[in-house]
């Protein structure tokens, strides 16, 4: 009897529960999602977007250009994977872009997206984005929208707390996920504790065309480094890294590196760094690693394998690195628009926590330390830590700010983004993702001056958001407005691959420099044709070159004869065209490789090897013009033992 | 007889009360109350089971599946995790102190209840023999609870695992006792 009763109190209660959460639920239904949300985001046919969106392709290794707050696709720009579309890392002249001391690689695995900055303010020159598996950095040319230049990170792992843009653009760096033996050695990984290595990178970036040269490497104890934000404004000149693993587990790091209550961040003086590098107090170490660097001029890539690096140990050289206790395997490290916070979301831990960067001043002149690992200070966390956002969700990662004296944090296994106040730390609202948030935008979020009007949450699920297309669906992202106490969402569109992170910036401040085509007289690739008359081919042993020039619409020469079986071909194809948003491409049949898409001034380079006799064909990729489909031609292939000679023509002449 | 007036009043109550209401398919659609739309009101019976599935389908976990409603946190157990969830099952909260769960199913104790729920709850899989003697599991509301073995028995914090079942986004053990937080 008293068993029933309970029964029914349960049942009865559960039906209460029931009853005032599916009301919440249809009272939602009515708010955020409604006509005036759709009104936002729409911007009518011919009009602009207000904000591009630099978004991470993960995995796919490419960087997406959105517009916000449409979420309309513009562009992908290939970075670290071969690109058949565009003919990256297939056409001779791109061939360089993806060369490492590991040889050609056609894939990466691409994260961080982060823009150039002056005075703490992005200036839309540059976008810097780091690849994970096999370290680099790339700079993507923001008046062109494509990759021009690739730096490997030597003694690196996992490139995955990068690139991370300071102030005025001075450094970029690369901290390595995963510790390694420095130099890399056969060894026993049971001998990992206290024998690898966890190399910290900084990247110098020339002010004046961004040009990035490996400037010097902290080897830092073999903790795991997750990600990292630079000091802002007062704290400028200083470096943040989020570690994990500081347990130095090598087997079962989701059960092993997760015993300590906690880890460490890591705050590097980068100007002390300099002071040692000036003083001589760094080690040269031999190395090898690409530097790559693709030239508007000619048109092409060009590889160089660099051989040393400038190394300092932080166990030597006092002042260089202090490590703040931070609570639970942090991931997330960013710091606020002041300088003045550093916040860290311990991924396990049940609070986010803030430290202070005046308190972390005070406590280095006040010794006050608790112990030292591998010769370097731990700062007592009481002395540094400035609050804590207590209970906000389960699974925090990200943090961005509005500028306006508010974050916003990520939450993984809670879905949601909340909003908190910098110096309360009270929560102020939450909002569910849908599903799975990883990391979040706002349009120079990560700089001293964000424009908080919209929030970009990316999502790592999104199981039934979407007409299914099969086993793999989509990641997402989600657009929230941001302007009043309650954030709203207004929308939410696929994503390429998976979008780690994303770099938004006013529309006004790139859409003016973007360059429209290259000048015919500015091209200095060497097998550029600057006009028909100038049209050739010429054989070198086996190799035949062909010097070929595309318009409106026809290829010169459009019949060529006398290429043997066996021969290597090279068309090397100039597009004439002076005049905006006129690509032609070229595919040959046969040729082992993918079309070239060339932009107008632009020389590209296909190789075709042919195998048969025959007479074969070749045709413009893209629908140029009301005659692209007669953009077409021939080339006759010969038995190797023929006589023909080699001639080539355009109607005939 | 009463049993059944009661229900049948509670399920008018519930039809009557909020109109057109979301109308999810499937089965579900029970989960997904807290948001217009959440993880949990996805549709799938093909996929292996999900914690929150399991429990559901539990019928010595009904105190607890009611309690995670209540608290709307459903959208944490269906998460691609990986959790550990100790489960209590209906006897360990029918020893609670009279009158507690009917307490904390309150809509004003929603966070107390919460909080109690998530001390449940130890981000990554904690099994076989990863629950080792003496291990401190660190669990989602900041609060580590050790591991104790005795002879073939295991035990968390007071708690006994009765039974481990394999979830798609974790693993359920079945306890005895509620883990109570120290800590509010």
């Amino acid at each position: 009897m008293r068993k029933t009763n309970k029964l029914i109190v349960v049942m009865f209660i559960m039906t209460i529960a029931f009853i005032v959460t599916s009301c919440k639920q249809s009272g939602s239904n009515s708010g955020a999602l409604n006509n005036s949300a759709a009104e936002r985001v729409f911007v009518a046919p011919g009009e602009y977007d207000e904000f591009y969106a630099f978004v991470s392709g993960g995995f796919s290794g490419q960087l997406a250009v959105h517009g916000l707050p449409s979420g309309r696709l513009f562009k992908i720009i290939p970075v670290f994977s071969v690109d058949g579309e565009k003919a990256y890392g297939f056409n001779e002249e791109t061939k360089p872009m993806l060369e490492t001391s590991y040889g050609f690689i056609p894939w990466g695995d691409a994260h961080h997206p982060d823009l150039s900055q002056t005075n703490g303010v992005i200036d839309g020159r540059w976008c810097f984005i780091n690849e994970n598996n096999t370290p680099r950095i790339a700079r993507i040319d923001l008046t062109t929208f494509e990759t021009v230049e690739i730096i490997e990170i030597p003694n690196s792992a996992g490139n995955h707390s990068s690139p991370y843009v300071t102030d005025n653009t001075e450094y970029v760096v690369a901290g390595t996920r995963f510790a390694v033996p420095v130099p890399q050695r056969d060894m026993s990984i049971d001998q990992y504790k206290g024998n690898f290595k966890g190399a910290m990178t900084f990247v110098k970036v020339d002010p004046e065309n961004g040009s990035m040269s490996l400037e010097f490497q902290i080897l830092m104890p073999g903790f795991d480094y997750d990600k990292a934000h630079p000091g802002r404004g007062k704290s400028h000149g200083w470096f943040f890294f989020t570690t994990y693993n500081v347990e130095e587990a090598n087997s079962l790091l989701e059960v092993n590196a997760s015993q300590r209550d906690k880890d460490f961040i890591a705050a590097i003086n980068w100007k002390k760094a300099e002071e040692y590098m000036k003083a001589g107090k760094f080690k040269t170490m031999p190395v090898r690693y690409a530097h790559n660097v693709y030239e508007d001029a000619t048109h092409s890539a060009t590889s160089t394998m660099k051989k040393t690096v400038r190394v300092l140990d932080p166990s030597v050289l006092p002042g260089l690195v202090y490590f703040l206790p931070t609570p639970k395997s942090p991931h997330g490290c960013d710091v606020d628009p002041t300088g003045e916070y550093i916040v860290a979301s311990g991924k396990l831990s049940a609070n986010v926590t803030a430290h202070s960067f005046t308190k972390m001043l005070k406590a280095i002149e006040d010794k006050a330390f608790d112990g030292e690992a591998y010769g370097i200070p731990i700062l007592s966390f009481e002395a540094v830590n400035a609050g804590s956002v207590v209970q906000p969700g389960l699974g925090p990662l990200h943090t961005e700010f509005d500028g306006k004296g508010y974050a916003y944090t990520t939450f993984f296994i809670s879905s949601e983004v909340v909003k908190w106040k910098l110096g309360t730390w009270e929560v102020i609202d939450r909002k569910p993702t849908y599903y799975s948030v990883g990391h979040l935008m706002i349009p120079g979020g990560n700089s001293q001056k964000p424009f908080g009007k919209y929030l970009l949450a990316m999502n790592k699920i999104t199981k039934d958001r979407y007409l299914p297309t099969g086993p793999e669906v989509c990641q997402s992202a989600q657009l929230y407005d941001i302007t009043g106490e309650k954030m709203e969402l207004l929308l939410d569109f696929p994503t390429m691959g998976e979008p780690h992170y994303a770099a938004g910036i006013p529309a006004d401040l790139i859409k003016a420099n973007s360059k429209k085509f290259f000048k015919l007289e500015e091209n200095n690739h060497p097998y550029a044709t600057k006009s028909e008359a100038a049209t050739k081919v010429v054989r070198k042993g086996r190799d035949v070159h062909i010097y070929m020039t595309m318009i409106r619409s026809h290829f010169a020469p459009d019949n060529i004869e006398g290429v043997k079986v066996g021969d290597r071909v090279y068309f090397h194809v100039t597009n004439l065209e002076q005049d905006y948003d006129v690509p032609h491409g070229i595919a040959m049949i046969g040729a082992n490789t993918s079309e070239l898409l060339i932009m107008p001034g632009q020389t590209e380079t296909l190789v075709w090897q042919p195998t048969k006799p025959g007479v074969w064909p070749f045709y413009c990729t893209d629908f140029c013009s009301a005659l692209h489909q007669e953009m077409q031609g021939y080339v006759r292939v010969s038995p190797r033992n023929s006589n023909i000679k080699l001639s080539w023509s355009l109607d005939g002449e | 007889m009463k049993s059944r007036i009661v229900f049948l009043i509670s399920l008018a109550f519930l039809l009557s009360a909020c109109g057109p209401a979301d109308q999810q398919p499937g089965s579900s659609a029970n989960f997904t109350k807290n948001t217009p739309k959440g993880q949990a009101s996805v549709v799938d019976d093909e996929s292996a089971k999900n914690i929150l599935q399991i429990a559901a389908s539990s019928p010595d976990h009904t105190t607890l599946v009611a309690a995670v409603q209540a608290a709307e946190i459903e959208h944490v157990l269906v998460n691609t995790g990986p959790l550990t969830v100790f489960a209590p099952n209906n006897d360990a909260f029918a020893a609670l102190p009279a009158g507690t769960v009917e307490t904390l199913l309150k809509p004003e104790n929603k966070q107390k209840l919460a909080f109690i729920l998530t001390n449940h709850a130890a981000p990554g899989t904690y099994k076989g023999r990863l629950l080792k003697d003496g291990r401190k599991i660190y669990m989602a509301t900041g609060e580590y609870i050790p591991i104790r073995r005795d002879g073939d028995d295991i035990y968390i914090g007071d708690a006994k695992i009765l039974a481990t079942i394999d979830a798609s986004n974790g693993v359920i053990h079945v306890i005895d006792k509620i883990l109570l937080p120290t800590e509010k």
